[in-house]
This record gives structure tokens, C-alpha cells and sequence, in this order.
């Protein structure tokens, strides 16, 4: 099937990017491919401005003092009330008056409050939520972003585990990676403090470590067989529990400092103390014990195996092409993977230039953060309030950086389509402010162009307001598939 | 944007709905003794204005509508408003307004938009102007604006709650809007037409609306072979409760000494292209909560009815004679209803052109002989006092030749 110019231009911005903002389509309609590949050659176009945010480790020491001050003084209030109780109780003798009860109740209260406009964990998180959404608002495509999000879900950590760096781990260990070497990112995640507390890995110990022989504490396998089964190789690639032990082991004395330590608190740290001493088998293959090295070596042979090439090339193709991609497309991307060492800016490239990435019937039902970027760009909107987003999302199932679990969000259709009445409650408040901004007689176009089926078309101009005219757009089948 | 922070499902709902705005008012006509109060509710979808007022005494209305034609022996009957004209029987309170010298009806309307767009009939109906196009005020708004520059009075500062303001009263006057609590907007016309071009388009995704909206039973009884008809529109308590809470809470704020003096809201779902039930259906159970609306109005008004109108308008009107689905497409002759203590009412006013096959504008639409701008110029002109020039310069521009209609209030 080949799409006229500006078909394909529609199909670049909804397929690979976060979707078209007002003329947009026509902008690109020249050269969609190229576009997306000149997306990819803007300097920095991975990264966002920090300008403001805390790196993950001062994060996590901010959260760290916050807290514990709030605790500090929840003991100074409960004090307080016992004393003011006692005081009561041999004013008024052994019976205890309703005033003073409530009182007491409300001194308890008062301890408790917080206000949440002071409350730091919620301030790293909307701060970095802000960031994320500002770069995928601003963006000209989306394409670099979509690559972000892709590999963040890839490696995800969970903020409900560690609130203080999800954020941070996104710009840290995969912002910088996505369009370079996969074992760059393989290592920048893995070695994150944010993902050895998230899989468990910063307080494992070697059995035969000095820490393991002192402390009846030992081994911990999470973070091991995460990497084999979801990061690298994928799930019954051929590694057997063996492997996952020996890793596990390898894996001991990556931790992070206590974030209690003012100043290095919630760093990397190889803990030697910590580490299971000795040469270590992992895939058929002994790795002699030089401390972090030992893991560097096993995750850099992982990187280049050629399971790992399937299984990367697999989840990138089921994300932007088909829930089922075409098995030659994921075929090639493992080729190029395997050719190149690793290298993602050419695996991407080699995604855009595959005919099968465009050919296929546009099916895959954007997920709840695709939907609302997207919504929020066709409208114009350029500064939605982060908390905002972050409340959709949450009511869509897909709450920012906080994954059910290890494996991320699915990518599948199923996963979503039951959100689909949560989109028509967002999507209908969104057009009710600002229906006023739209033009019904080229929003379609705007947004689609003429991937919109003339029953989409018929229904948004017969729609009886602007409002409801927009929301059946952001509803339409055209709109949520890409 | 739109998203509230984590809200829940009725939040959302409500925050979805139709709003108001008041303009403050300025007391200025108080000298006189007076101290008028005017609501403008904009019906968007497109009224059937037959549907409301019937022509029952024209020869040709029965071979018009068959028996989908509202008659004063129907079931139910309609109720008679003079030898000529019947009102839905959906509509009590109007009725008994009416036969009170409280309501009028002005038919055969509209506005000079001749095309059949919703968002260019709402565009020319709410900003004044004679074209659709990039309008960024609305009537109501200019008029107040042209009084104020003669009379300011007070700390005007604006005042705005909630999403976005209707055309008709925005401007350069101030206006504070308020959306209603606790009331769920009635989504249900969104999502049946949601719902039909899943069904064209994406079958997955209707089912998946289909099983979360509970509207599996309607589409069974379709699929039994029972008419779409037979199913009762989910909701309509929702629609009648929300257009009785918003039209009501709108009088309680005009009706204060310190409120607001002019406001307006729309009620969205008038298009009714498919069985439009105008007897007793979809259309039937509109126009009741309509007239819950007008009741609620009545009653929160207090001492102030006597002082009120309220223009009832739509954008235009539907094609006159019923569907091959049982509805009404788009048309363009149509009702104003007014009511309020301070009109000169009990009339339906109408240059009445007849509804014979030859008499319809192109074949299909009751004929417009009525200007609805003049209607809307003579109750601002005789209600609220606005300057016969500014109306005809600035509030409807280029309006000069249509003179303002008069006699519609009690006080002119």
C-alpha cells in the first residue's frame, strides 16, 4: 500500500511521533521519513532541560530531610497533646470531657496535615512531570520522545517504590542512551540507585561475602532474572536458574549509599564487603572476579547477545508498527542490532526506512499517554499544569511512571480498550474548554488529514457543538489508532 | 486544560457540562423604578419549533407529519394555545404561563443564517452578526458593554468559574460563570453517536463502549427487532435534573438584589435526527426538562418575575417533514419562546407561511418570516433600555433596516 504525501505525513505524526499540532501534517508532507530521521540529527533532541530539577541522588536526600523533619515534628505534636491531655485529665479528674477529647483529636490532625504545596516528594514529581510533558508538547514530532518513553517503560522503575528518582532515572540513565548503544543504557539502568532499590539488588549480599558471613542476610535474585527475562534476552530464551543465581551473585555490592549520608546519600556504590568473592558462570561463560567489573562483563555480553537483539527488536517493532508486527520488519531490526553492536540510533533509522513500519493497517490503540499528548497538541494547548496530566493519567490506568510492574504497561489493545469511556469523560471536559480556540471546518484535517474516514468526518461536522464536534475527533477510531 | 487533578468520575461528569456566565448588571434603569432582569438560554442542536408549537389549525399539517403530527385529540393531546396553535404536551408550565399573559411564542423564526452547519448557526445566532466567521463576542455581552460605557456603576471586576463562557454573553464586559454541582451533564447523545460510528468504523471499540455505558440492552432490543425507538433514552432524569438545576440556580443569582442583571446557558441535545419522539420521546422528555427549567425559573425568581424575561432560542430549526428514521434533519424556520412576568404575553406571534409542499423554503423547511434579531432587539431596546442606534451599529451590526419588534413587554 503506498499513502499519498500527506497520508503518510499524518501516519509519521500519530505512528512515531505524539501527533499533529495544527499544521503540522502540511509541514512535513514534503518528506514524512525524512523529517522523522532529521528529528533524530537535532542536537540534544533526547534530552530536556533540568534547568531547576534535582539529580536522583540529591532528590532522594531532600525527600530523605523532608521527611524526616515531618516526623520530627508529628513526635513534638503527639508530645504536646499527651501532655495537654494529662493536664486534663487531673483538671477534670478521671473523666475525660468531650472538649478535651476533641482537642485532642485535633491536635492529632494537625500533626498529620500536610500541605501539599510544601510537600517535597510531590514537588520532584510534578517538577519532572512538567518537564517531560513540556518536551513532548513542544516537541516538532515526538519521535525522540516516543523513543524515551519506549525505553523508560523498557527499564522502568516504580515511583510508588522510590518517588524521589523516577523522574531523575528517566534523564539519567535512559534520556542519554536512546538513540546511542544499547549497553549503555543496559549499564546506566542497571547501575542506577533508582533500580537496585526498585528490584530489590542495593541490600543483597554474596553469601560468602564478609557481610554475608557476618550478617544472616544473603542473596536476592530480583534484579538477576529482571534483567534476563525483561530487559535483555527475554522470557524461555534458553537461560536456566543456574544462570540467574550465578548473575544474582555477580550482582551483589551494586547498591547505593544510605541517603541518610548528607552528602553522597542515594549514590551508586560497589559495596566489596557485600560481594559473593569468586570467578562466576553465567550462560556457559566464567567471568573472573574483578569486583564491579565482574557485572560490567556479564551485562556487556548480554547487551551483544543475540537473543537480546530479538527480543529489543520485537518490543520496538510491537510498539510503533502492530500488537503483531510483520516478521521480516523484526527480523531486520534484530539484523541491524546484531550488525552494529547495539546501536539504537541505527536500529531506529532502519525502523523508519522499513517499508512494513508504514504498510501496516493503522490498528494499535495508542496508549492513555500517547492519547492525551496528543489531544493536548491537536488543541494547541501548551501548558496544561502537569498535575492535570498527571490526574488523567492516573484515571486512564496509566499513572506516570508508576507501572504495575517490572514489565511496564502493555502495549497491547487489550490492556486499554476498557479505558475507552475514561477517554470520552477527559476528552469531552478537555473540549468544553476549549472548543472556543477550534474550527470545527479543519479540525479533522488538522488532526488527520486524510487518514480520516469519511464517517469520522461526517460525524465531527455533524456533531452539535464544538465541544461535542472535538471530542468525536479525539474519540474517533482514527485518532486513537496509530 | 481540561484535566482536574485526580478527580473522580462525577467531577469530571459535571465539569464536562454546560455553563453560564452573568455580566453584572448595572442598576441604571432603577431610576425608573425598574430593575429588569434578562436570561437567554441557547438550545444547541437545532429545535423542532413544530414540534413545540404545532400549526393544528393548518389544512396542511396532518398530510405534513402523518401521525407523527401533534394534534389536540393526539395521544397525548396537545394543548391548545389559540384556534391555530397547539403547544407539546410535554410543556405544562409553559402553557399555563402562556394562558397567564406570561409566555410568548414567536414562530416561523430565525436568525439570517440559511445554511444547515450547527457550528455556523451557533456562531451567527450567539455573535450577532449576519455571517459566521471569527467572532469573539456575543450580543448580549455588547449590549451590556454599550450601557455600561454611559453608566458604570460599582466595582465591575469579573468573576469566572468553570470552562468556557457561550459566545452570547462574552465580550468586553464583565462576566463571571459558575457550572452547577452535583449535577452530571447527560453525555448520552455523545455517546450514541460514539457509539454509531464505532459501529461504522471500529467494531472493537464499540463493544468496549457498548459493555462500559450499559447500552448493551439497547442494542439488543434494536437487534430483536424492536425499533430503536422502543428503548428509552438512558438518562433523562439526568437531562431533567441538570436543566432544572442550572436554570433554576441561574434565577436564584438573578433574582438577588446584589446578583447579576443578565445571563445566559445552553442546553445541549436538540438533534434529532433519529426518532425524534416528539409526542412522547426523546424530543418529548427534552422539552419537559426544558419546562422543569422554566418552573424552576418561575419559582427562584420571586419578587422578581415580574421584572424578568427570558429569551428561549435555538440556531435554527429542523426540516419539516419527518425523516426515513423517524427524526428531523437540519431546517430553518423555528420557535423563540419567551417568557416572564414582564411580557405582554398569551400570543404566539407568527407571519405564518404555511407548511404546503410549495410554501417550505427549498421544499424542506418551515419558511423564516421573522427576523429573530428583530425579536431579540425589541426586548433589549423595551426591556432593558439599550439604544435603538447601538442596536442596529453594534449589538446586531448592520441591522438598521430591521427594526427592533415591539410591544413584546409589558412596560414599553
Amino acid at each position: 500500500m503506498t499513502l499519498d504525501p500527506k497520508s503518510t505525513a499524518a501516519l509519521a505524526l500519530h505512528r512515531f511521533g505524539l501527533g499533529p499540532r495544527p499544521g503540522q501534517i502540511a509541514l512535513i508532507a514534503s518528506d514524512p521519513r525524512g523529517a522523522l530521521l532529521a528529528e533524530l540529527d537535532k542536537p540534544n533532541i533526547n534530552r530536556i532541560a533540568g534547568a531547576g530539577l534535582m539529580g536522583s541522588a540529591e532528590a532522594a536526600r531532600a525527600l530523605f530531610e523532608y521527611r524526616a523533619e515531618q516526623q520530627a515534628r508529628q513526635i513534638v505534636a503527639k508530645r504536646e497533646a499527651d501532655r495537654q491531655q494529662a493536664m486534663a485529665d487531673t483538671e477534670a479528674g478521671k473523666s475525660m470531657t468531650e472538649k478535651t477529647m476533641a482537642e485532642k483529636s485535633m491536635a492529632d490532625d494537625a500533626a498529620q496535615k500536610r500541605d501539599p504545596s510544601k510537600d517535597v516528594g510531590r514537588q520532584i514529581f510534578l517538577g519532572e512531570a512538567k518537564a517531560r510533558v513540556d518536551a513532548a508538547l513542544t516537541a516538532d514530532i515526538g519521535f525522540a520522545e516516543r523513543l524515551v518513553w519506549f525505553w523508560s517503560n523498557h527499564f522502568c522503575i516504580s515511583a510508588d517504590k522510590i518517588p524521589s528518582m523516577a523522574g531523575a532515572y528517566e534523564r539519567e540513565a535512559i534520556r542519554p542512551h536512546v538513540l546511542g548503544r544499547f549497553g549503555d543504557m543496559l549499564l546506566a539502568a542497571e547501575s542506577h540507585p533508582a533500580m537496585l532499590f526498585y528490584l530489590d539488588n542495593w541490600d543483597s549480599i554474596g553469601p560468602n561475602s564478609v557481610a554475608g558471613i557476618n550478617r544472616s542476610k544473603g542473596l536476592n535474585e530480583n534484579l538477576a532474572r529482571e534483567i534476563l527475562e525483561l530487559h535483555t534476552l527475554g522470557v524461555r530464551s534458553g537461560y536456566t536458574q543456574s544462570d540467574v543465581t550465578s548473575f544474582a551473585n555477580v550482582l551483589t555490592g551494586w547498591s547505593m549509599s544510605a541517603v541518610s549520608n548528607p552528602d553522597h546519600g542515594g549514590e551508586f556504590v560497589f559495596v566489596k564487603r557485600m560481594h559473593e568473592p569468586g570467578d562466576k558462570t553465567v550462560l556457559g561463560k566464567s567471568y573472573a572476579d574483578d569486583g564491579v567489573g565482574q557485572g560490567r562483563a556479564v551485562l556487556a555480553d548480554l547487551a551483544r547477545h543475540p537473543a537480546t537483539a530479538t527480543h529489543v527488536a520485537q518490543k520496538l517493532a510491537k510498539h510503533f508498527v502492530a500488537d503483531q508486527p510483520p516478521q521480516p520488519l523484526v527480523d531486520r531490526l534484530a539484523k541491524v542490532f546484531r550488525d552494529t553492536g547495539g546501536d539504537l540510533k541505527a536500529v531506529t533509522v532502519a525502523l523508519v526506512k522499513s517499508d512494513e513500519a508504514w504498510s501496516a493497517r493503522r490498528g494499535k490503540l495508542k496508549r492513555p499517554d500517547e492519547w492525551l499528548i496528543s489531544a493536548l497538541r491537536v488543541g494547541g494547548v501548551r501548558e496544561p499544569g502537569p498535575d492535570r496530566v498527571v490526574g488523567a493519567q492516573n484515571m486512564l490506568g496509566q499513572p506516570l511512571w508508576r507501572p504495575p510492574s517490572p514489565q511496564g504497561f502493555s502495549d497491547e489493545e487489550a490492556a486499554w480498550l476498557d479505558g475507552l469511556p475514561t477517554r470520552l469523560d477527559i476528552a469531552s471536559t478537555y473540549a468544553a474548554r476549549i472548543w472556543d480556540r477550534l474550527d470545527p471546518h479543519t479540525m479533522v484535517d488538522e488532526a488527520l488529514g486524510p487518514l480520516a474516514s469519511r464517517e469520522t468526518r461526517e460525524t465531527v461536522m455533524r456533531a452539535e457543538s464544538k465541544t461535542q464536534a472535538f471530542a468525536m475527533l479525539l474519540l474517533s477510531s482514527e485518532f486513537q489508532r496509530r | 486544560m481540561a484535566f482536574i487533578h485526580a478527580p473522580s468520575r462525577r467531577e469530571l461528569m459535571l465539569s464536562a457540562g454546560v455553563l453560564f456566565a452573568w455580566a453584572h448588571w448595572p442598576k441604571l434603569a432603577r431610576a425608573e423604578g425598574r430593575d429588569p432582569r434578562m436570561l437567554t438560554i441557547v438550545l444547541r442542536g437545532a429545535l423542532d419549533g413544530l414540534a413545540v408549537a404545532a400549526p393544528v389549525g393548518d389544512p396542511d399539517w396532518i398530510k405534513l407529519r402523518g401521525d407523527k403530527a401533534l394534534t389536540i385529540d393526539g395521544k397525548p393531546p396537545a394543548l391548545p394555545l389559540d384556534s391555530f396553535f397547539a403547544l407539546n404536551p410535554a410543556m405544562p408550565n409553559l402553557h399555563r404561563l402562556y394562558k397567564a399573559g406570561q409566555a410568548t411564542i414567536v414562530h416561523a423564526a430565525a436568525t439570517p443564517y440559511r445554511e444547515r452547519s450547527h457550528f455556523d448557526g451557533q456562531d451567527v445566532l450567539e455573535s450577532g452578526l449576519d455571517k459566521p466567521g471569527a467572532v469573539h463576542s456575543g450580543w448580549l455581552n455588547r449590549a451590556l458593554a454599550s450601557l455600561k460605557a454611559e453608566h458604570r456603576v460599582g466595582d465591575e471586576k469579573a468573576f469566572a468559574v468553570g470552562p468556557v463562557t457561550p459566545l452570547v454573553v462574552r465580550g468586553s464586559a464583565p462576566v463571571m460563570s459558575w457550572v452547577p454541582p452535583n449535577i452530571k451533564q447527560a453525555t448520552d447523545d455523545t455517546v450514541l453517536r460514539l457509539l454509531d460510528l464505532y459501529n461504522h468504523t471500529d467494531p472493537a471499540m464499540a463493544r468496549a463502549l457498548e459493555g462500559r455505558m450499559g447500552l448493551i440492552s439497547l442494542a439488543r432490543s434494536e437487534a430483536m427487532g424492536g425499533k430503536p425507538g422502543d428503548a428509552k433514552p438512558p438518562n433523562m432524569n439526568g437531562a431533567r435534573a441538570y436543566f432544572t438545576e442550572a436554570a433554576g440556580t441561574a434565577a436564584k443569582y438573578l433574582a438577588r438584589a446584589d446578583g447579576p442583571r443578565v445571563g445566559a446557558l445552553a442546553f445541549n441535545g436538540w438533534d434529532t435526527h433519529n426518532n425524534e419522539g416528539v409526542a412522547s420521546g426523546l424530543l418529548a422528555n427534552l422539552l419537559g426538562a426544558l419546562d422543569g427549567a422554566i418552573a424552576a425559573i418561575e419559582t427562584n425568581m420571586g419578587d422578581a418575575w415580574s421584572q424578568t424575561t427570558v429569551a428561549i432560542v435555538t440556531e435554527f430549526g429542523r426540516t419539516a417533514r419527518i425523516n426515513g428514521t423517524d427524526g428531523t434533519d437540519h431546517g430553518t424556520g423555528t420557535v423563540a419562546l419567551l417568557i416572564g412576568s414582564a411580557l405582554k404575553g398569551g400570543r404566539v406571534i407568527a407571519d405564518w407561511p404555511g407548511v404546503k409542499a410549495t410554501s417550505l423554503y427549498e421544499n424542506r423547511d418551515l419558511k423564516a418570516t421573522t427576523d429573530l434579531r428583530a425579536v431579540l432587539k425589541g426586548l433589549l431596546r423595551d426591556h432593558l433600555r439599550v439604544d435603538e442606534r447601538v442596536l442596529a451599529e453594534t449589538v446586531f451590526p448592520g441591522s438598521a433596516k430591521l427594526k427592533p419588534m415591539g410591544g413584546l413587554v409589558v412596560s414599553a
